[in-house]
């Protein structure tokens, strides 16, 4: 499969939020603004490069049997790095990620792709996939961080476009829950009709 | 008096799923039965207050005199994956019924994020619980406090497999099937919780 | 292939794993220490800058502190060629979900010159609110004269118009307010 290959078909094929459904915590919790989303799929994609990239290279030296605990401790150390980076030179957005970013270690998505394929390839195709994931998983947090920000505050980007609140309602709980189930319908069509 | 307050604000006010988004993974994934969702709540419930007295005692005891604080979230995950390993042979041999109840549950429960969440929670974030000053738990109220949140947790989880159960009759477009519509759902309960904020 | 899972390869293998990734974390800690200690100091700074007149001292370096109460409020008096213009005062109250902290800048002949979150942890697109750049609630206390007027919101009586749906973080954010109030007095009679 060629480098570009691997991107795309975790993208789109193999996105991880609406097609495979993996790592809804964040999804749900951290999306309240376009910016917000973005950060927070960017900070998982870093996490899952490097932890890919890792994992491929050390995955000869691991017995079969403490395979788990090994691919956690790994990631578990990226999550820390990235975490107090994140602390010394972007403050503001670590405070509105707050507890999420340390959740990233048991985001089903990580520790899924070292499983599924990290260990079974090279560093470079495993960091292609981690690109690949990294970015569909961005990509969903972004849009739905778009769409919560847009219905719920009026504005794009942190600018607004209309005086006043938006719909409330989208901003906080229910909104994620019903904004991401419409997302995920509009995705099936959408991939449906294009066939890749 | 106090504990009642905690109980109220986590089941009902904070709920850990519907407010905070932890676990829903889980949530989605086994919530087509209820008897599912009830052993699913069981295990968590278990698995998460034993794992916050431990990781408390860790973080006072060890990595705060220590300076090792950095090492907190690689040190809790380890806590909880060794911690639900245990539990699963300590089970086995003490309890094999409540083993088959629960057994297939553990090992999903080591990365849902609600156990290493709320073990992060009680030791770094204030609590102010009924208006009072705001300060960090102790011991007896971090425990309960997981304790409660884990209620929370199987109470949003068993309504909404009561819930998914319905919807199996119903009849649903094609790309509606599956999560979407478990989603659309779980926003309308969200909504139903959001009635009790300003409770506590 | 992978190694055999034999007792001693698994051993071996995992506390290398966890050494290796201990001495990373430290070395990663060891480097953004200051950093972080400087991104949090950078922060204070800024909010003291924002809530002051105009001056030419370094407020965080004559820092003080101000009991009332029993609760210790941390004070940076701001001053313009050796005469004080002004007191930035950290206050906080407790807020929807836990503590809003606050910075509340009052002027020598005791104005409000303005006021900053520092922190908080309140509901996005509701009392999250406090730190959109120039909201009406926050405004609002700008140039004010606290002893002219009731600190609470309308609510309670007082002459403060409350973030709609948010009235609990307004609530503490001008209760916060009315302490670095009470705390100028007492440097005032100090």
């Amino acid at each position: 499969m060629g480098k570009m290959k691997v991107i795309l078909n975790g993208l789109i094929k193999e996105n991880p939020t609406f097609v495979l459904l993996l790592g809804m915590c964040p999804t749900l919790g951290t999306t309240t603004s376009a910016i917000n989303g973005m950060g927070m799929g960017l900070a998982t994609m870093c996490v899952l490069i490097l932890s890919n990239m890792a994992i491929s290279a050390i995955a000869r030296f691991i017995p079969d049997k403490v395979r788990i605990p090994c691919y956690i401790v790994v990631i578990a150390t990226f999550v820390t790095i990235v975490q107090l980076l994140m602390q010394a030179f972007l403050p503001s957005l670590y405070e509105t990620l707050g507890l999420f970013i340390p959740l990233i270690v048991v985001n089903c998505i990580v520790l899924g792709r070292a499983e599924a394929y990290a260990n079974k390839h090279g560093v470079i195709d495993s960091a292609c996939d981690g690109i690949g994931i990294g970015l569909g998983f961005t990509f969903a947090l972004t849009i739905l961080g778009l769409v919560r920000e847009i219905l719920g505050s009026g504005s794009v980007f942190g600018m607004k476009f209309i005086s006043g609140d938006g719909m409330l309602a989208f901003i906080l709980a229910p909104g994620a829950f019903i904004v991401l189930g419409y997302l995920i319908v509009v995705f099936r069509r959408l991939t449906a009709k294009i066939k890749l | 008096m106090e504990f009642l307050i905690i109980i109220i604000s986590a089941v009902f006010v904070n709920n850990i799923l519907l407010a905070q988004f932890l676990g829903v993974c889980p949530f989605l994934g086994v919530s087509n039965k209820v008897s599912t969702a009830v052993g699913m709540s069981g295990a968590v419930c278990f698995v998460m207050t034993l794992a916050t007295l431990v990781t408390y005692l860790l973080q006072i005891y060890v990595l705060v005199p220590l300076g090792l604080e950095f090492l907190q979230t690689i040190s809790f995950i380890l806590v909880i994956a060794a911690l639900v390993q245990m539990v699963e042979i300590i089970l086995k041999k003490i309890s094999p019924s409540l083993y088959s109840a629960l057994g297939i549950f553990l090992p999903l429960i080591t990365t849902n994020c609600t156990v290493l969440g709320i073990a992060l929670v009680v030791v770094t974030k204030e609590f102010a619980f009924g208006g009072g000053e705001p300060a960090m738990l102790n011991l007896g109220e971090s425990v309960f406090y997981a304790f409660a949140s884990a209620l929370g947790y199987g109470v949003a989880m068993i309504i909404f497999s009561g819930i998914r159960e319905q919807l199996e009759l119903a009849s649903v477009p094609k790309s509606f099937k599956g999560i979407p519509v478990a989603l659309l759902t779980a926003g309308i309960l969200a909504m139903a919780f959001m009635g009790f904020a300003g409770l506590v | 292939m992978a190694l055999e899972s034999t007792v001693k390869n698994m051993f071996v293998s995992l506390t290398v794993i966890c050494l290796v990734c201990s001495a990373l974390l430290g070395g990663a800690y060891a480097i953004t220490k200051d950093a972080i200690a400087q991104a949090d100091v950078n922060k204070q700074n800024e909010a003291i800058a924002r809530v002051v007149p105009e001056f030419d001292n370094v407020p965080s370096q004559e820092m003080f502190e101000v009991e009332l109460d029993g609760k210790n409020y941390t004070v940076y008096p701001a001053s313009l060629s050796g005469e004080t213009v002004g007191y930035a005062i950290n206050t906080s109250a407790t807020g929807f979900s836990g503590s809003v902290v606050i910075m509340v800048g009052i002027t020598a002949d005791g104005m409000i010159f303005n006021t900053v979150p520092v922190s908080h942890a309140e509901t996005p697109g509701l009392g999250a609110k406090i730190s959109e750049e120039g909201n009406a609630f926050v405004e609002q206390f700008r140039g004010l004269d606290p002893s002219s007027v009731v600190l609470k919101v309308k609510k309670d009586g007082g002459d403060i118009d409350a973030i709609t749906a948010s009235t609990i973080t307004s609530r503490a954010y001008t209760a916060a307010v009315e302490t670095a109030w009470k705390v100028f007095n007492k440097i005032k009679e100090m």
